[in-house]
């Protein structure tokens, strides 16, 4: 085969575990973030609350992300009542364990990064909401959290695409996703360099995409930064 | 392209066809690399001398060609291109014949040929339904097809692993097309997911296997038949550069005296508990 169509066929081999990727990330990142917000109503509700959640962010954070899929998936197959429990049915499969780690891992993160957007909202409009007659619960929802979203968005899109490149490592766990495909053809070609190479250069468009997303939803949150009406150009209309 | 690199071109390609009949010398030391950790084949003692059947078969091929053997350990990964670069003159580590080896090392004849075969948890049902453990030739067309096509029948809805980029995993590729099969990259990953009921059943060589049942304290059992020869190769052998016929005729002739007079099978028991002597 000459050199161009074996990374023409490596390109295409590896295109095929894209769609495990993405879907490693959209699962993991969307369940994360709903235990992120879950964890950041306890944080706010009582003391204990905050130290619980605390002290989860500080393991979960301080930890390898590898070690950690490596405790989901061999530690927990070794124990007997986990393997008869309801759970079961889900820690058999490599793929339901890497979205367990991921979540529960990304969603350390993510309420961190919460929590720095809810401390970048600004006193004053929290009070205005009340004076306005809002409810602490609608106060929240209109004012604080909007705000504390668009504050916490770079930092958002940093961890999305972490999560991305994290996903390889659910290649040891037999998920055959970029990762996992490239190793094996390496393992029976014996070209690392290109094979690696095609493979983080998917891994670079895929977050290349990511990064412009974020950026075009960033600029739509923040109507503010698109400058005032009439610096823009006149329209067609 | 310009003349002057159509030249150099033309001078690297001839090269080594130039050089080759000057290379053909008298072998009296060769340097041979394993892996030394795949038992039983190979494997290092904490005071990293290399134990295993093949160290065992080495002394005694080397003494049959009037060799001296100095064994090199190098990583698996590496160990062909290692050759390559001449860093070693043969490579010796439980690597069996494939033809995309083929491309570019040759080797000699095969010293050992384990069967492929199947293990699953004492108890499973697999162990009926896989049946008997005799020998299939693949080559025999007829009977390698009622005996695959058996154990995809046993094996429909059960989930079987192999390792990664062997011949096993292109034997169930092949044959079991419909049966479910999860790839792991080592054989002590598979040992872990059986004992947890993730798989059914591993194929793999049965002499690996051997390892495994072992430490399993008896859980793990073989079953079903014995798969030989065809896509499964015709067993491991000496690596060697391409070109090297006095080498190879060496190795070859050591090889078929250690095969006539039983001492790979006594060998193969010792370390194998099974005969894995390669036949023609």
């Amino acid at each position: 085969m000459t050199r161009l169509a074996f990374l023409w066929d490596t390109f295409l081999q590896l295109l095929a575990g894209v769609p495990v990727t993405l879907s490693l990330v959209a699962v993991s990142v969307a369940l994360g973030g709903l235990l992120a917000l879950a964890l950041t109503g306890i944080r706010r509700a009582s003391r204990l609350g905050e130290w619980a959640v605390s002290a989860y962010v500080f393991a979960l954070r301080g930890s390898p992300l590898l070690i950690q899929i490596f405790l989901i998936y061999y530690g927990f197959g070794q124990i007997g009542w986990i393997r008869s429990s309801f759970l079961w049915p889900f820690l058999r499969e490599p793929w339901w364990c890497a979205i367990t780690a991921l979540a529960l891992n990304t969603a350390a993160y993510q309420a961190e990064v919460l929590r720095g957007g809810l401390n970048a909202v600004p006193k004053g409009a929290v009070e205005a909401a009340r004076v306005c007659g809002m409810g602490r619960a609608m106060a929240f929802r209109r004012i604080v959290l909007p705000i504390a979203i668009r504050q916490a968005l770079p930092a958002y899109t940093s961890e999305v695409v972490i999560m991305v490149k994290a996903t390889s490592l659910a290649s040891i766990i037999t998920l055959f996703e970029i990762t996992g495909i490239a190793h094996s053809i390496v393992s029976e070609t014996f070209r690392a360099f290109e094979v690696l190479s095609i493979a983080g250069l998917i891994y670079l468009a895929i977050n290349f995409t990511l990064t412009r997303a974020f950026r075009r939803l960033e600029i739509r949150l923040t109507p503010q930064s698109r400058g005032r009406p009439t610096d823009r150009p006149v329209s067609k209309a | 392209m310009s003349k002057l690199a159509r030249l150099a071109i033309a001078v690297v390609a001839v090269l080594p066809l130039a050089a080759a009949p000057a290379l053909a010398k008298e072998w009296t030391t060769i340097k041979v690399a394993t892996e030394a950790a795949f038992p039983p084949f190979n494997s290092a003692t904490p005071d990293g001398k290399v134990v295993g059947f093949e160290p065992d078969l080495l002394v005694e091929i080397c003494s049959r060609a009037k060799l001296t053997c100095e064994t090199v350990i190098q990583e698996w990964k590496g160990i062909i291109p290692g050759l390559l670069a001449g860093k070693y003159d043969a490579i010796m580590s439980g690597m069996s014949v494939t033809p995309k080896r083929q491309e570019v090392i040759d080797f000699s004849i095969p010293y050992t040929n384990s069967p492929s075969t199947y293990a699953v948890l004492k108890g499973s049902p697999l162990i009926a339904a896989l049946g008997e453990p005799k020998r299939v030739m693949l080559p025999e067309e007829a009977a390698a097809k009622a005996s695959t096509a058996a154990d995809a029948k046993a094996l429909a809805g059960k989930l079987l692993a192999v390792q990664t980029a062997t011949i096993q995993a292109d034997f169930a590729k092949t044959y079991m097309p419909d049966v479910k099969t999860r790839v792991y990259e080592t054989t002590q990953e598979e040992d872990l997911d059986l004992k947890a009921g993730r798989i059914d059943a591993i194929f793999a060589s049965a002499s690996s296997l051997v390892a495994t049942l072992e430490q399993s304290n008896g859980e793990i059992v073989l079953a079903g038949p014995k798969y030989y020869g065809g896509l499964l190769g015709i067993g491991s052998a000496f690596g060697i550069q391409k070109d090297q016929p006095e080498l190879k005729a060496k190795l070859d002739a050591a090889i078929a005296s250690c095969i006539a007079d039983g001492t790979v099978k006594r060998l193969a028991e010792k370390w194998f508990h099974v005969d894995t002597t390669p036949r023609p």
